[in-house]
């Protein structure tokens, strides 16, 4: 198993900021350990196992970016989102940024709280937001949800992306000068094409699970309808 | 590799008996992490500072029994940012000097010895961590640290699907060469992507049966005392383990102090 690493790596940040992006983390899962801990139930559980191996596998997809050396990888933030919730979603992506860190010193340890405010909090929290509103507008047949996956996966990437950016704005420990809108618009660029992949990636996944196992996709289970609707409450049906 | 073991291990686990492996996962872990905070945290002109961690690292692979080549073999994970590194004195800002010939920003020579430097000591320490650690004592050492429940618990069921992934990924290709796909180098790809929704639902239904049979038989979210092995850290173990992060960080102290 080949793999190359392409998070944050130690010493491309600077202390100070890491510090602070780990704060930032940090809060974040332990809010999302609180509300997923509603949401685990036997039916999530093998699933939240299943989408975290599944990033863990894709994520050693690679993408050099060759202009800044610097290389791009599916994140799988917009499938997580999708098919176990914002919530454990975010748990999932940190446990395999965690562990990748750990083990396969993938992404600098000093640098998680980066790693996972860019993969785990920005990068669901938008899927997540395009989800719940493309899912409203668009119309309920497998077109509407396939395209509301690689949207939802598209801009995700592209705005994960750009943390790293506004991270390296903040504490990169090299000072590019007028270099660093040339490093914004590389990221952008190749992550858009990154997130073409994982659109279409997760969009074929997701489609084709909501076809045999709808009731395994959490972003429907929410919005569904019942037809014996007693509470038409639009948040915690389920 | 060691017979029934073998599911739990891992590519980077190597399968020796040393000081190192014998010491509980909890202790290592956090060991691990202290020492890379410390390198992390040293400023990056302190050459010096940095010989000194390389120095331990190669003192706890001797004791670890990992040798030299596999180390530095298994580093190339980081070459993106290496990469990365190499441009940054061209790329930098501010002063310049001329190096054979070169022109060269002084400040993107230092940001890429700091990247190089810091990543290629925290993949080191993790390595090392990976090499004495398996998978499963990984967990247990997490459990231990007081990692929430439910991030060890999505962590055991991925360690655990990943070889299930990967079985039915096999399956499925070994299908569709039977029916006559003959797939080579990289138009395996589209029968792959054709195939990746099918994949995951298998996988799932699969995965799902193992963690029924798993609840049957009494799982509740915690994995039995029974499994964990080893007892925890004694204070004498933890003492053990926290010479190299305290060296490390008296190393990163007197740097900061110098500087």
């Amino acid at each position: 198993m080949e793999t190359l690493a392409m998070h944050i790596s130690n010493g491309i940040i600077d202390g100070p900021v890491a510090a602070v992006f780990a704060v930032i983390a940090l809060a974040a899962m332990a809010y999302c350990v609180m509300r997923g801990r509603q949401d685990l139930d036997d039916r999530l559980a093998p699933m939240a196992g299943l989408v975290a191996a599944f990033l863990f596998a894709v994520q050693m997809l690679n993408f050099p970016i060759f202009t800044a050396g610097v290389s791009g990888h599916l994140l799988g933030g917009a499938l997580a989102a999708m098919l176990v919730g914002p919530w454990v979603g975010a748990l999932c992506v940190a446990v395999v940024l965690v562990v990748q860190a750990l083990v396969f010193g993938d992404g600098g340890v000093a640098m998680l709280g980066l790693n996972i405010t860019n993969m785990a909090v920005i990068g669901i929290a938008v899927a997540y937001l395009l989800i719940a509103l493309l899912l409203r507008v668009l119309p309920r047949s497998p077109a509407g949800l396939a395209v509301t996956a690689f949207v939802a996966a598209l801009v995700s990437v592209v705005v994960a992306a750009m943390g790293f950016v506004l991270q390296y704005q903040l504490g990169g420990t090299t000072d590019l000068g007028g270099n660093l809108a040339g490093l914004a618009g590389t990221m952008a660029v190749s992550h858009l094409f990154i997130g073409i992949g994982e659109g279409l990636i997760t969009a074929t996944t997701v489609v084709t699970v909501a076809k045999v196992r709808p009731d395994l996709v959490y972003a429907l289970r929410a919005l569904k309808p019942v037809a014996s609707a007693t509470a038409p409450t639009v948040g915690g049906v389920r | 590799m060691t017979g029934v073991g073998a599911g739990h291990a891992h590519v980077l686990y190597r399968a020796t008996n040393s000081p190192v492996h014998r010491l509980p996962p909890e202790v290592k872990i956090a060991a691990m992490v202290a020492f890379t905070i410390a390198v992390v945290a040293t400023p990056r002109e302190a050459l010096w500072a940095f010989g000194v961690y390389a120095l331990l690292v190669a003192v706890v692979a001797a004791l670890a029994r990992v040798n030299a080549r596999w180390l530095l073999l298994r580093s190339t994970i980081e070459l993106p940012f290496v990469l990365f590194a190499v441009a940054l004195p061209f790329l930098g800002a501010g002063e310049r000097v001329e190096l054979a010939g070169l022109h060269l920003s002084v400040d993107g020579l230092y940001g890429a010895w700091n990247i190089i430097a810091k990543g290629t000591l925290g993949v080191w320490a993790s390595l090392l961590l990976a090499a004495t650690t398996s998978t499963r004592d990984l967990i247990v050492g997490l459990d231990r640290l007081r990692c929430p429940q439910i991030l060890t618990q999505i962590a055991t069921f991925m360690l655990r699907y990943l070889d299930v992934l990967v079985g039915e990924t096999r399956r499925m290709r070994l299908a569709r060469i039977s029916r006559g796909d003959d797939p080579r180098f990289v138009w395996q790809l589209r029968g792959f992507a054709a195939g990746i929704g099918a994949l995951f639902l298998r996988a799932f239904e699969r995965g799902e049966r193992v963690y029924l049979a798993m609840l049957s038989r009494g799982y509740t979210g915690r994995m039995p005392t029974v499994w964990q092995g080893s007892a925890t850290a004694t204070t004498g173990q933890w003492l053990i383990a926290a010479t190299v992060p305290v060296l490390a960080g008296t190393v990163a102290a007197t740097a900061v102090a110098l500087t």
